[in-house]
C-alpha cells in the first residue's frame, strides 16, 4: 500500500517516457520516490506509448545504430529544422548527453531492433524500440517496481502550492478523491497540454473541434497552467503546436501512428471547395509530411481530400483506413461529399499542366505542372488511370511548444530568471527550451531521457541533503 | 480477394487487426509474422490462414500494442490468429467431416480418451481371467502375458498408421491451399526454425509469458515436451526392431537403449507437459483465444498421462499392478494417437508448412 502521510524524497508528476525516466533515476541514487500518473494503468504512458523512436549521438556504430552521428551534425540538423528557435548551450549538452543513453536504457530492460532492420534511412541517427514506446514503458515500470519506486495510477495532480519558488505540497485526485501529497523535490513530466481542447479554442476558435490528437486524451496541460499561472517563466509560443496529415477518419485521441497518411506527393490534395491550396510535391515526404497538419488546420473545415488514381495507389505505406475508390473522378467526387464538376474541373487542369520528365517516386524527379497555381513541382504525373482513389484528411496534433524555462540541471526557472529551489522539469512541458518549433523524429525521446535522467539525479541530490 | 472465397469472423477481425498493424509496423522485429505482413497490402483468406500459421503466439505483440484492448480498437494479434488457426485444422482435415471436431476438441480429446482406455481395459479383462491381470509377471514376453503381442501391435500400428495418414492428407491439402512454393533449402531452413522454436524467441529475450515480462521459460518447457515425445517415438522404434530384427523380446533391462530412451522421453516429456499446463493455468487470459484452450488443456493432460502411466509402468512391471497399469498406458496411447489428427497436434505441421512457405517468400 502507498502511504501518502509520508514526505517523499521525490514525487513525480506523469507517467510516460521523461516521468519514468526522472523516477527510476532518482530511485536509483537512493532516493523514496512516488510517481503519480493521471491515467488509469491501462491507458498509462501518455504520448510516450505512440513513439518508436529515439535519436541518439554515436560515434561510431553501435548495436542500434549504424555509422556514426556526430555533435555538428546533430546540432546542424537541429538548428535547421528549429529554424534557430533553440537553446544552443541545452542543445548541445542534450545532444552529448544522449550518446550515453542506449546502454542505460537496455539495462533497464528497454530492447531496440538490430540496427539497419529499421526504417532504412533513419538506421542511422534513430534507434527503433523493439514492439514501440509501449513496450520501452513496459520495461521501465517493470524498472520502477522492482526498484521500489511507489507508483498510482488514476492519480491526477491538480494543484501545486507554490511559495516563491519552492513547491511546499501538491493536491491531486486519486481514483476521485482528493488528497494532498508532501515531497522534498518535485519533478514536473506531465506533458504538453494538446489535449485540452478548450485552452487550444482560445487560439484556434472553434476549428479545434476538427482537429485529431494523436496520442494521450490525458495530456491537458494542468500543471503547466498551474505553474505558469505562479510564476514559472514560459518558453515557446503558445498558439503553435506539431501536426500532420491524418486519415479524418482517425479517432478523436490516441489513434497514434497508424492514422497518418503518406500520400500527398503522389496525389493531389483539394479542399472542401474542390480546389487545390498548396504545393503537393514541394519536398520528399519525411521534410514536409509536418507542414500539412498545419495546411489543412487552415482550410475551411479543417479537412482535405487526397486525390491519386492506381498507378500511384502503391507508392506509399498503406493506411489503417480503405480508400475510397471509384471507377471515375466524378464518382469519387461525389463519394467525398464534394462538388463535382469543381472537382473534376481541378483534375483536368492539373492534368493539363503536367508536363513530361522522368518519374522517380524515391527522390526529387522532373515530373512538375506549368502553368497553374500553385503548381506542383515533383512527382506530377496525370491522374488518369482507373480505378481513383481518395482519402479524406484531417489535422493531427501531436504537441504543444509551450512549457516551463528550465536550466542545464533541469531546474524549473521562475519569471524573475531566479532558478526554482525545489521543482524540476523534464520532457514535453519543458521541451520547448530546446526545440521552439518544428520538429526532429526521435527528439521527443531524447530530451524526455536526457532530461528525466537529470531531474532525477538532481532532484535526489537536492533531496538528500 | 476472389469472390467466392468464405470469410468467417474469425478471419475479419484478423484482417481488421493485420490493416492496423500494417499501418504500424512495430512490432516488425519480434517474429516472422510481421516481415510478411509487410509484404503485402490486403489479406486474403489464404494469406491470414498463412500468418496465423506462422503465428507462435508468444503475446510479444500483445504486452506492446498501444491499440490493445480497452483501447476502442482493440488489437489483439495472437487472439485473432489463434482462432483463425483453429478454423484451418477444421478446414483441411481429414477425412473433411472430422473438420468438425476442432470446435469442440476438448470434449473430442476426453472423450476419445475414455473410449480408447475403457476399451483397452475392458479387453483386457475379457480376454484374461483376475489370475493373469494380477499376478506378477517378469522375463521375456511378460507383457504380453496380460495383453496379446499380437492384439497390441495391430491395434497400436492401425492407429499410428491412420494418424499419419490423417496428418498427412491434412498438411498437404493445408499446403495447397495456402499456395507456397519452395526448394529445399527453405525446407532446411523451416525445419531449422521449428527445431529451435526460433520465433518463440520474441526476437532474443524470449516470449510474454506467462505476463507482461520476457523469459524463455516456454520455450524450454516446449522443447522438453516435443523431443521427450520424440524420444519416446525413438524407443519404441528401437524395441521394434529389438523384436522383429534381433528376435529380443520385451520386457528390456533398465538399461538398454529402449527403456533408457523412453525413460528420460518421458520424463522429458512429464516436465514439458506438467509445466506448459501450469503456464496455462498462471498466463495472463486478456491474449488468449477461450475458444481454443479446451483441446489445448485436453491434449497436454492426455500427453502427461501417457508419460506418467509409461514411467509408473517402468517403476512397478515387477508387481502385481503391472497388468492393469499396461493396459492404462496402452489406452491412452491408442487415445493419443486417434486424436493427433484432430489435436493441437497439427500445429507442429502446419507451422512448419507456413515456415516453408515463409522462407519461400523471403
Ligand atoms: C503518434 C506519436 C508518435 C510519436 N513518435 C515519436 C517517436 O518515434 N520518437 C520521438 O522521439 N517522439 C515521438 N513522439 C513525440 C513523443 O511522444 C513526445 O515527445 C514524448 O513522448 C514526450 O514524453 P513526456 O513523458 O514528456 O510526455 P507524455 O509521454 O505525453 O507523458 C505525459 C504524462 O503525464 C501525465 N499527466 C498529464 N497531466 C497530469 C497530471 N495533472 N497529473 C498526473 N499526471 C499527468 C499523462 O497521463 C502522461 O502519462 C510521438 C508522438 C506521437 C503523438
Ligand atoms: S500489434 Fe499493435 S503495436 Fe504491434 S504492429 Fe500491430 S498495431 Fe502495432
Ligand atoms: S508470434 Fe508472438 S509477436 Fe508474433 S504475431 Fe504471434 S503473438 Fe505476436
Amino acid at each position: 500500500m502507498v502511504d501518502l502521510t509520508r514526505t517523499y524524497d521525490v514525487l513525480v508528476i506523469g507517467g510516460g517516457n521523461a516521468a519514468v525516466c526522472a523516477a527510476v533515476t532518482a530511485r536509483e541514487a537512493g532516493a523514496t520516490v512516488l510517481l503519480l500518473e493521471h491515467a488509469p494503468k491501462h491507458f498509462r504512458g501518455g504520448n510516450s506509448r505512440h513513439t518508436r523512436n529515439f535519436r541518439g549521438m554515436h560515434t561510431a556504430p553501435t548495436k542500434v545504430l549504424t555509422g556514426a552521428y556526430l555533435e555538428d551534425e546533430y546540432w546542424d540538423d537541429l538548428n535547421r529544422v528549429t529554424g534557430g528557435h533553440t537553446d544552443e548551450a541545452l542543445a548541445r549538452m542534450t545532444i552529448r548527453v544522449s550518446a550515453e543513453m542506449t546502454p542505460w536504457m537496455e539495462a533497464c530492460g528497454v530492447r531496440f531492433q538490430p540496427a539497419l532492420s529499421g526504417t532504412l534511412s533513419l538506421s542511422r541517427t534513430n534507434a527503433f524500440f523493439l514492439g514501440g514506446g509501449k513496450a520501452l514503458l513496459n520495461a521501465y515500470y517493470a524498472t520502477a517496481a522492482r526498484l521500489g519506486v511507489d507508483i498510482l495510477y488514476d492519480a491526477e495532480v491538480t494543484h501545486l502550492h507554490v511559495d516563491d519558488g519552492f513547491v511546499r505540497s501538491a493536491d491531486i485526485t486519486y481514483r476521485g478523491f482528493p488528497a494532498t501529497v508532501t515531497a522534498r523535490c518535485v519533478v514536473a513530466a506531465s506533458g504538453g497540454f494538446q489535449a485540452n481542447l478548450d485552452w487550444m479554442r482560445k487560439y484556434w476558435g472553434d476549428a479545434v473541434d476538427n482537429f485529431v490528437i494523436r496520442g494521450t486524451p490525458y495530456a491537458k496541460g494542468r500543471v503547466l497552467r498551474d505553474l505558469l499561472d505562479q510564476g514559472v517563466a514560459p518558453i515557446g509560443d503558445p498558439t503553435q503546436f506539431h501536426a500532420v496529415a491524418l486519415d479524418a477518419r482517425s479517432p478523436q485521441f490516441d489513434g497514434g501512428i497508424s492514422t497518418r497518411l503518406d500520400s500527398v506527393p503522389f496525389s493531389i490534395v483539394v479542399n472542401r471547395d474542390g480546389q487545390r491550396f498548396y504545393d503537393e510535391g514541394e519536398d520528399v515526404w519525411p521534410k514536409r509530411y509536418a507542414i500539412w497538419g498545419r495546411l489543412i488546420a487552415q482550410q475551411p473545415g479543417q479537412i482535405a481530400y487526397s486525390i491519386c488514381d492506381a498507378k500511384a495507389f502503391e507508392l506509399f505505406m498503406p493506411s489503417v483506413y480503405p480508400a475510397l475508390k471509384a471507377d471515375s473522378i466524378a464518382e469519387l467526387a461525389h463519394k467525398m461529399g464534394l462538388d463535382v464538376a469543381t472537382v473534376e474541373k481541378t483534375v483536368a487542369d492539373y492534368n493539363a499542366a503536367v508536363q513530361p520528365g522522368r518519374f522517380d517516386s524515391s527522390g526529387l524527379d522532373e515530373c512538375r505542372t506549368e502553368g497553374i497555381t500553385p503548381p506542383k513541382t515533383h512527382w506530377a504525373r496525370r491522374i488518369e488511370e482507373g480505378p481513383f482513389y481518395g482519402y479524406p484528411l484531417r489535422p493531427g496534433i501531436t504537441f504543444t511548444y509551450l512549457g516551463v524555462k528550465v536550466n542545464e540541471n533541469a531546474r524549473v526557472l521562475m519569471a524573475d530568471g531566479k532558478p526554482s529551489a525545489n521543482l524540476f522539469a523534464s520532457g514535453e512541458i519543458m521541451a520547448g527550451n530546446i526545440l521552439g518549433r518544428g520538429y526532429l523524429a526521435g527528439f521527443g525521446m531524447t530530451i524526455g531521457t536526457v532530461f528525466g535522467r537529470i531531474a532525477g539525479r538532481e532532484a535526489a541530490r537536492h533531496a538528500r541533503n | 480477394m476472389p469472390a467466392t472465397e468464405m470469410t468467417t469472423e474469425a478471419m475479419a477481425d484478423a484482417r481488421r487487426n493485420m490493416e492496423i498493424c500494417n499501418g504500424c509496423r512495430y512490432c516488425e522485429g519480434f517474429c516472422a509474422v510481421f516481415p510478411a505482413m509487410q509484404r503485402r497490402r490486403e489479406f486474403s483468406g489464404a494469406d491470414l490462414d498463412h500468418l496465423a500459421n506462422l503465428c507462435h503466439g508468444c503475446q510479444g505483440c500483445f504486452h506492446a500494442c498501444q491499440y490493445a484492448p480497452p483501447h476502442p480498437w482493440g488489437i489483439n494479434v495472437p487472439q485473432a490468429f489463434a482462432v483463425v488457426r483453429a478454423e484451418s485444422y477444421a478446414a483441411h482435415a481429414w477425412p473433411k467431416p472430422m473438420g468438425q471436431v476442432f470446435a469442440r476438441n476438448g470434449t473430442l480429446v476426453s472423450l476419445l480418451t475414455a473410449i480408447a482406455v475403457t476399451l483397452v481395459l475392458a479387453l483386457a479383462g475379457i480376454l484374461q481371467s483376475g489370475d493373469v491381470m494380477l499376478a506378477t509377471h517378469t522375463g521375456p514376453g511378460a507383457f504380453f502375458a496380460v495383453i496379446p503381442y499380437g492384439v497390441m501391435v495391430w491395434t497400436a500400428s492401425a492407429a499410428f498408421l491412420y494418424a499419419l495418414l490423417a496428418l498427412a492428407m491434412a498438411t498437404a491439402s493445408y499446403w495447397r491451399a495456402s499456395g507456397g512454393k519452395a526448394r529445399p533449402i527453405h525446407i532446411a531452413r523451416a525445419i531449422h526454425d521449428a527445431m529451435t522454436l526460433k520465433n518463440l524467441g520474441g526476437g532474443g529475450d524470449g516470449c510474454n509469458y506467462p505476463g507482461e515480462g520476457f523469459s524463455h521459460v516456454r520455450r524450454w518447457l516446449h522443447h522438453a515436451m516435443a523431443y521427450g515425445f520424440l524420444l519416446c517415438f525413438a524407443a519404441t522404434s528401437v524395441a521394434t526392431i529389438f523384436h522383429h530384427g534381433l528376435g529380443w523380446i520385451a520386457p528390456y533391462s533398465p538399461i538398454s537403449l529402449p527403456v533408457l530412451l523412453g525413460t528420460i522421453g518421458g520424463i522429458l516429456m512429464l516436465i514439458g507437459t506438467t509445466g506448459l499446463l501450469w503456464l496455462k493455468v498462471l498466463a495472463d487470459p486478456a491474449p488468449l483465444a477461450r475458444a481454443v484452450l479446451g483441446g489445448e488443456y485436453a491434449m497436454l493432460i492426455l500427453l502427461a498421462s501417457v508419460a506418467k502411466t509409461g514411467l509408473l509402468l517402468l517403476l512397478l512391471r515387477a508387481t502385481p499392478l503391472m497388468g492393469w497399469l499396461l493396459a492404462l498406458h496402452l489406452g491412452f496411447v491408442l487415445a493419443l494417437f486417434l486424436a493427433l489428427p484432430y489435436s493441437k497436434f497439427v500445429h507442429g505441421l502446419f507451422r512448419t508448412a507456413a515456415l516453408i512457405r515463409d522462407h519461400g517468400e523471403r
